[in-house]
């Protein structure tokens, strides 16, 4: 296929397998973490909110493949031997879990303070609160954003590249090593990333607007 | 874990380091003037071209925001090679990052020329302004600076992402990093290090375009409205 037998092109497709198993890793590892960091973002103690702020504030201003670097070494020098997915894992999950925290903490926010005050006055506790009256409102409002953002977890998991972990970038890098056709295989990756994202793109885009109209109702 | 922490190769390495920053700086700066030109032309285009030439710009928008920037990068350092050009690794760095931006920056000015108020146009059309007064003297002005805050925060992930260009070979501040790393095989203490040193650098660089825009940005300057 334009000059790349079928076994390199089914090797860079098999990169984007293992892009769409980290990028599922990020995205779970993140939701996981991201959760609790919302909702202490929102709702937590004044040094709760400081140290979750600190925390939002690092994972925010250091570049994802510095993270990944760090993870890798870091993992190297506890005396584990961990395969890159390990690594790469670990710091999409703390990448995106500032992240997914982030935009959550704003949907906490977004639902009516009254809604707490009522939820209080009907006697639950803290965490009856949270899990039957504010997260299920926030959770529709949170949809389209988190949509949003998986696009970026797919595509920012291209930069595991760096520690050598074997998903869309590398497979793609490797197959141009070996044949340099450089246009027509990073085309083919670039078309593999695009099917993975668009729909995700248009999904979010439509999730909002089908959302801003209801809302207006 | 009894890991000994040896920071001892930052009495050696500092210069080198120092040369990552500079480097870095350079090559955010250098993108972030090409990229927002550029994204501001693709903007107007978007939303006062004719037909055709915003399908073109909306497709551009697409295709950039939907691949990964390695992708890009590489697609263009790889490529031009195979096509005989030459151009420094740097260059490279800098093409790639301005086109990724511009993408973002179109969609954001776009926001902003789409969020100014028609009147304002009909009044510039009754004070007998050419479209070309209209556009640099109402509609520009407000749009930029209604957007500056994202415009700021797009291009300090702009600045982080600058880190990934050391994959094409560029020198930055990562690609010096593994270069001492590789020397030294204080890997782990290398990066904590560059994660600081790029921490420090968005802070510095989103204070640095706040003040920036302090200056541009005159109403807001004596309104006291902060941006």
């Amino acid at each position: 296929m334009f000059g790349l037998s079928i076994e390199q092109v089914l090797f860079i497709v098999k990169g984007a397998g293992w892009t769409l198993i980290l990028a599922g890793m990020g995205f779970v590892g993140g939701a996981i973490v991201g959760l609790p960091l919302a909702l202490a973002r929102a709702r937590g103690g004044r040094f709760l909110r400081l140290a979750t702020a600190a925390y939002v504030q690092l994972m925010q201003g250091i570049p994802l493949p510095v993270l990944m670097f760090i993870v890798y070494f870091g993992i190297s020098i506890t005396g584990f031997d961990l395969p890159a997915l390990v690594a790469a894992g670990l710091a999409m999950t703390a990448y995106s879990s500032a992240y997914l925290g982030e935009i959550w903490k704003g949907c906490i926010q977004a639902v009516p303070k009254t809604q707490w005050e009522a939820a209080e006055c009907l006697a639950l506790s803290p965490a009856q609160r949270a899990a039957y009256v504010i997260l299920p409102q926030a959770a529709r409002i949170a949809i389209a954003p988190t949509v949003g953002f998986l696009v970026q977890i797919v595509k920012n998991s291209s930069y595991a590249v760096v520690i050598g972990f074997f998903e869309l970038t590398y497979s793609s890098r490797v197959v141009n090593n070996s044949t340099f056709k450089p246009f027509v295989v990073f085309s083919i990756a670039a078309v593999l990333y695009f099917a993975m994202c668009y729909p995700l793109s248009s999904l979010s885009y439509w999730l909002e607007k089908r959302m801003s109209r209801t809302g207006k109702k | 874990m009894n890991y000994e922490f040896d920071f001892s190769f930052l009495a050696t390495f500092w210069p080198d380091l120092l040369e990552g920053v500079w480097l870095t700086l350079r090559m955010s700066v250098a993108t972030i003037v090409f990229g927002f030109l550029l994204g501001t032309v693709l903007a107007v285009v978007r939303t006062q071209g004719p037909n055709w030439s915003r399908k073109t710009v909306t497709w551009y928008v697409d295709v950039i925001r939907n691949t990964p920037l390695v992708i890009q990068a590489f697609w263009l350092f790889f490529g031009l090679a195979a096509m005989h050009v030459r151009i420094p690794a740097m260059v490279a760095a800098v093409l790639a990052l301005a086109i990724n931006v511009s993408a973002y920056t179109t969609e954001i000015i776009r926001a902003g020329i789409e969020s100014i108020n028609k009147g304002q146009l009909e009044a510039a059309h009754c004070l007998g302004l050419s479209r070309r007064q209209v556009l640099f003297n109402v509609v520009l002005p407000q749009a930029v600076e209604r957007m500056y805050p994202a415009l700021i925060s797009q291009f300090v992930l702009m600045m982080l992402a600058t880190s990934i260009m050391s994959q094409i070979s560029a020198e930055e501040l990562t690609a010096v990093g593994y270069r001492i790393q590789s020397e030294t095989f204080r890997g782990f203490e290398i990066y904590l290090v560059i994660a600081v040193v790029y921490l420090v650098l968005s802070w510095l660089l989103r204070l640095a375009m706040m003040t920036i825009g302090g200056f541009a940005f005159t109403r807001r300057r004596k309104l006291k409205t902060p941006l």
